[in-house]
């Protein structure tokens, strides 16, 4: 990490502590608004949290990787959680998850070799009656289809790169 | 008899936001839980537990600073109820919260949102800032001197959050592991101050009950379940979404009103209930039979109850926190032992151990989650055992 990367993330931290407060209770807004910036919460912000909290690093850690929405590596610009749960199971996400992988040509728990998709599975996200359901950072897509999943893959893909148009990703409820 | 099951919240949207708040201003709050007593309320997220007891505990309390907390993290499989609540009603949501604060004596709540419902967020903070503009939150409400105001809080994805000891130990930034219950949080709670914390459709029937009065709530149901109840609807029938029932009604009325009449079980109340056979459909949905949050999920006449079982168990060894070892250790082995009755290879002597496994597991386990991680596992044993054993190949669903 860069020191002026480290002098950014300090100042951040600090921010964040003045919004949230330095009691241990503001722990967790601050270190969902380093993952929430930063993708990541590195081993230094850690440190970073634990001296601002009067914590030992320790006790961030284990909240750190208690939740499944925190994380101390960065993994992806997008990543989509697809719902596992028995509903949308039901509804076929067996095939979704065939054909995300064969769209992005990794299994779940990987990440795409140029480090813009990642793939995970997600514990029921409430869409139950609308499923299949996926989860595209904080964004639903429902009734996804196999073959729809190309057009939410190209969505994600135009918001970066030579094809950046003006287009949007857009959120994906359809009823 | 016909039973009225209706699509959607149909009587919490005739509710005129600010009727039940202007209700509950004009009572003393000793009054504001008489009332919430008198609609005999019991908690709506799952465990049922009577909600004019719990605030009566609160406000007994002798703390000056006291917590109305609102659970909206919404994470048992199926439930999708308090989704719709928040998009469609939350002024009654902060209403109820607000009320409860009158009742408690607190000046801060919080909701708990869970974080895959982030897109909500920003929609949730600008009903805040227009009640605060409308003097509905803030220093005064009304003209009253009641002072209390709402903060959202974001979970982090960790289904046992939805446990009350656990959502605040997740508050207070620890891992969300549940404590040790006594002491209950109406007395030690959120930074060691008493907390009420309830679910989304509590607050709604709380809103509901002081603007339409105790005596209309309690006409509503059977005689130990009062009220109108909200069901997430969803799997193999013809129109999923959110019901709004009477509670007392049978599983096959819900069937016949949601286009699920040839569904061979049904899942009632998420992962952590019980599944219900065919032969079992004119048993009644209420706290006195078969208790819910809400979670109704309908299984087709071609479905294999093995791979629900499964699924669920997976569920459960993904979400268990890991501290105490009948739910961290016990659920593995049962979700092994699922394996090998999917291979075949499970003799009717192990599946009853796993059976008595799933018992210890159900009474040493320290928390709800842990208590009934393997009731749908035992259910459908209990229930489909037939289907179970003996395989020679892989179903296909």
């Amino acid at each position: 990490m860069l020191v002026t990367d480290r002098e950014r993330l300090r100042a951040d931290v600090n921010a964040w502590t003045e919004q949230y407060g330095s009691t241990r209770s503001a722990m967790l807004p601050i270190l969902q608004s380093i993952q929430k910036k930063y993708g990541e919460i590195s081993s230094f912000a850690m440190q970073e949290v634990a001296d601002r909290l009067g914590l030992h690093p320790v006790e961030v850690y284990s909240v750190v990787t208690f939740f499944a929405f925190l994380r101390e590596d960065y993994r992806s610009k997008f990543v989509i959680r697809l719902c596992r749960t028995i509903s949308c199971d039901l509804l076929g996400k067996d095939r979704i998850a065939r054909q995300l992988e064969n769209d992005l040509g990794i299994s779940f728990g990987e990440t795409t070799p140029d480090g813009k998709f990642s793939l995970e599975w997600a514990s029921c996200i409430g869409m139950c009656d609308m499923g299949p359901a996926l989860l595209v950072n904080d964004q639903v897509f429902t009734r996804v289809t196999a073959e729809s999943v190309h057009d939410i893959v190209e969505a994600c893909r135009r918001s970066f790169g030579p094809l950046a148009f003006h287009d949007n990703l857009q959120p994906g409820v359809r009823s | 008899m016909t039973v009225a099951v209706t699509k959607g919240l149909a009587t919490f949207e005739t509710i005129e936001p600010t009727t039940g708040l202007r209700a509950a201003l004009a009572k003393s709050r000793v009054d504001v839980i008489a009332e919430i007593s008198a609609s005999r309320l019991k908690g709506r997220g799952g465990a049922g537990f009577p909600t004019g007891t719990k605030w009566n505990l609160a406000a007994a309390a002798a703390d000056p600073q006291k917590f109305v907390v609102c659970n909206a993290d919404e994470g048992e499989p199926g439930t999708f109820k308090d989704r719709l609540i928040l998009t469609e009603v939350p002024d009654l949501v902060f209403e109820g919260m607000t009320i409860g604060a009158l009742a408690i004596g607190a000046r801060k709540g919080i909701l708990y949102l869970r974080e895959e419902y982030t897109y909500l967020r920003s929609g949730l903070q600008e009903v805040l800032a227009r009640r605060r503009a409308d003097g509905l939150l803030g220093e005064g409400i009304l003209g009253s001197d009641l002072t209390f105001d709402i903060e959202i809080r974001m979970g982090a994805g960790a289904y046992v959050c939805g446990e009350e000891t656990a959502l605040i130990e997740s508050l207070e930034g620890h891992r969300g592991e549940p404590r040790n219950r006594p002491p209950f949080p109406v007395d030690t709670g959120f930074e060691g101050h008493p907390t009420v914390v309830n679910n989304v459709e509590t607050f709604v029937c709380v809103a509901a009950i002081l603007a339409k009065g105790a005596p209309w709530f309690e006409s509503i149901g059977t005689d130990r379940s009062t009220g109108p109840k909200l069901l997430s609807v969803s799997g193999d029938c013809g129109r999923p979404g959110v019901y709004e029932i009477p509670l007392g009604i049978t599983v096959a009325e819900l069937l016949a009103a949601v286009g699920g009449e040839d569904a061979k079980a049904v899942q009632i109340g998420g992962a952590s209930g019980h599944c219900i056979p065919a032969s079992e459909f004119n048993r009644t949905i209420a706290f006195e039979d078969i208790s819910t949050g809400g979670s109704v999920i309908v299984f087709g006449p071609h479905r294999d109850m093995l791979h629900v079982a499964k699924n669920f168990m997976d569920f459960f060894v993904e979400e268990s926190c890991g501290q105490c070892t009948p739910c961290r250790e016990g659920n593995a082995v049962l979700l092994a032992g699922i394996e090998m009755l999917e291979e075949g290879r499970c003799s009717m002597a192990y599946l009853i151990e796993m059976c008595k496994l799933g018992e210890v597991m159900q009474l040493a386990s320290k928390c709800g989650l842990g208590q009934s991680s393997p009731n749908a596992f035992l259910s459908i044993v209990q229930h489909f055992r037939e289907e179970l054993m003996g395989r020679t190949e892989t179903v296909t669903r």
